[in-house]
């Protein structure tokens, strides 16, 4: 927000360029190129369909792109040689429906990535671990399981069990639309937090005031291609494309 | 006598039963464990997606559950095991049939994990192995668990079938004795009191596992 021209300025982390998903005969995206700058937070707009889970799942690879590329640190992660687990590892996912591992407990949720996958100490994965669910506000709830959280507590382990991994870049599917309303706003503020703290993140929601608010880019996105991207307050003031305009009227 | 019932030729013959039953227990475990082992593994490579994989598992399994347990006894004892002494051609042909009902609840409890498991664990950098032992295995165990438990006492009740290859289980001896006792009944009622106890004792035992299981549900 402060520092936009600050972030605008910023080294380019991922560089999506021409980017095809299909599905069967179903084209979801048509043709998308962003940049994304490093501690830049890239919100994403746009109706039901219009492919934005997909371009996030494309950006971590659970979907693999039809077509176009992806650069991460300006090498393309569609070779054939790429470390496909040592990629996911930089990108964190936040997931609309959570996701938490159900086998396992709050602790272990946050810890098991980076003992298994970083091959930590369990002495040190614990202690980090404790620290960040303090900071979601979560550190009496270490030994819960997550079917004993709300959806709003839920979605704060995940967003730690993200952040254990120490990623670069974080994706938000939708992270507060399965919540019922009065818990959508701590896990928003959790978000701000990430924001002003210069994380990377791209986040895809519905909620317009965080969009304006916390995001230095927005994307708005109809039938699979990007329609209109810019400043966020600029966009919503005055948005250029009558799509956008019917979008934003609905949502505002 | 007891409701004009002879029981009497226990006091001579309850070894015959003791003998029995343990075989018919042994039978089971042997039948269980490698069962157990030959169905998990087809359950997991059914779950792989591979495609000709897939056409042929499942071509395997809907065979041996298209044919009577009592034919592929015959077809393993006099047929492929030759050499193999009666118990073992039984366990053989036990788990094969019992290993298609393992693989079936292996898969269904695989499947019956959600999607989203994976895709997380994917996701911090979890190889498809380790979300595998770490996340989806552990869950579907515990989805898997009351319906092996429940495999296997069925499979104590199945194996009475492997009297026809004269396999000195419970229904084999329980035969002798009434060969022996000249008594068409009453040995019959104390083999089903023997079979009802074992599979009694065993589903509270797996009632009491599955509420354990689900403590945390
Ligand atoms: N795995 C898949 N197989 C087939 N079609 C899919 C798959 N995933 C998504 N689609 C289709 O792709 C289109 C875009 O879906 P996507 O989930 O990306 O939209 P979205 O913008 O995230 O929508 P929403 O706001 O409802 O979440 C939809 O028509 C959807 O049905
Ligand atoms: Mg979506």
């Amino acid at each position: 927000m402060t520092n936009t021209t600050e972030k605008n300025n910023g080294e380019v982390i991922i560089e999506v360029k021409g980017l095809k998903k299909n599905f069967g005969h179903l084209e979801v995206l048509k043709g998308i190129d962003l940049q994304i700058r490093k501690g830049e937070a890239v919100v994403v707009i746009g109706p039901s369909g219009s492919g934005k889970s997909t371009f996030l799942r494309c950006l971590n690879l659970l979907e693999k792109p039809t077509d176009g590329d992806i650069l991460f640190h300006g090498e393309s992660i569609l070779g054939k040689n790429l470390k496909i687990d040592k990629y996911r590892e930089k990108f964190g996912m936040v997931f609309q429906l959570f996701n938490l591992f159900d086998n396992l407990s709050v602790l272990d949720n946050v810890t098991i990535g980076p003992r298994k996958v970083k091959k930590e100490s369990k002495e040190k994965a614990e202690e980090r671990a404790a620290a960040l669910l303090k900071r979601v506000g979560l550190g009496d709830k270490m030994d819960a399981y997550p079917s004993q959280l709300s959806g709003g507590q839920k979605q704060r382990v995940a967003i730690a069990r993200t952040l254990a991994m120490e990623p670069e870049v974080i994706l938000f599917d939708e992270a507060t639309s399965a919540l019922d309303p009065e818990m959508v706003g701590e896990v928003l503020q959790i978000m701000r937090k990430l924001a002003e703290d210069g994380m990377t993140m791209v986040v895809v929601t519905h909620e317009m005031g965080f969009a304006r608010e916390v995001g230095d880019e927005l994307v708005f996105m109809d039938g699979g291609y990007i329609v209109e991207q810019g400043n966020p307050r600029e966009i919503m003031a005055n948005p250029q494309h009558q799509r956008t305009k019917d979008f934003l009227s609905k949502m505002l | 006598m007891f409701l004009g019932f002879n029981f009497s030729f226990l006091e001579k013959y309850s070894f015959y039963y003791w003998d029995g039953l343990k075989v018919t227990l042994q039978l089971s475990f042997w039948t269980l464990i490698c069962g157990t082992v030959v169905g998990v593994a087809m359950g997991l490579l059914r779950v792989q997606n591979h495609k000709t994989l897939n056409v042929i598992i499942d071509g395997w399994i809907n065979f041996i559950r298209g044919v009577p347990v009592m034919v592929q006894i015959f077809i393993v004892y006099y047929g492929i095991a030759t050499t193999l002494p009666a118990f073992w051609a039984a366990v053989v042909s036990l788990t094969v049939n019992s290993s298609v009902y393992i693989a079936e609840h292996t898969r269904a409890g695989m499947q019956a994990v959600n999607k989203g498991q994976m895709e997380a664990a994917r996701c911090i950098g979890m190889s498809k192995f380790q979300a595998n032992r770490y996340i989806i295995i552990p869950q579907a165990i515990k989805n898997v668990l009351p319906s092996l438990c429940n495999e296997f006492i069925l499979l104590i009740k199945d194996t009475s079938i492997v009297s026809v290859i004269a396999v000195h289980e419970l229904t084999y001896t329980s035969n002798t004795v009434r060969a022996n006792t000249f008594l068409a009944f009453e040995p019959l009622i104390v083999t089903a009191v023997l079979y009802f106890i074992v599979t009694y004792v065993l589903k509270k035992l797996v009632g009491v596992l599955e509420r354990r299981l689900h403590a945390h549900d």
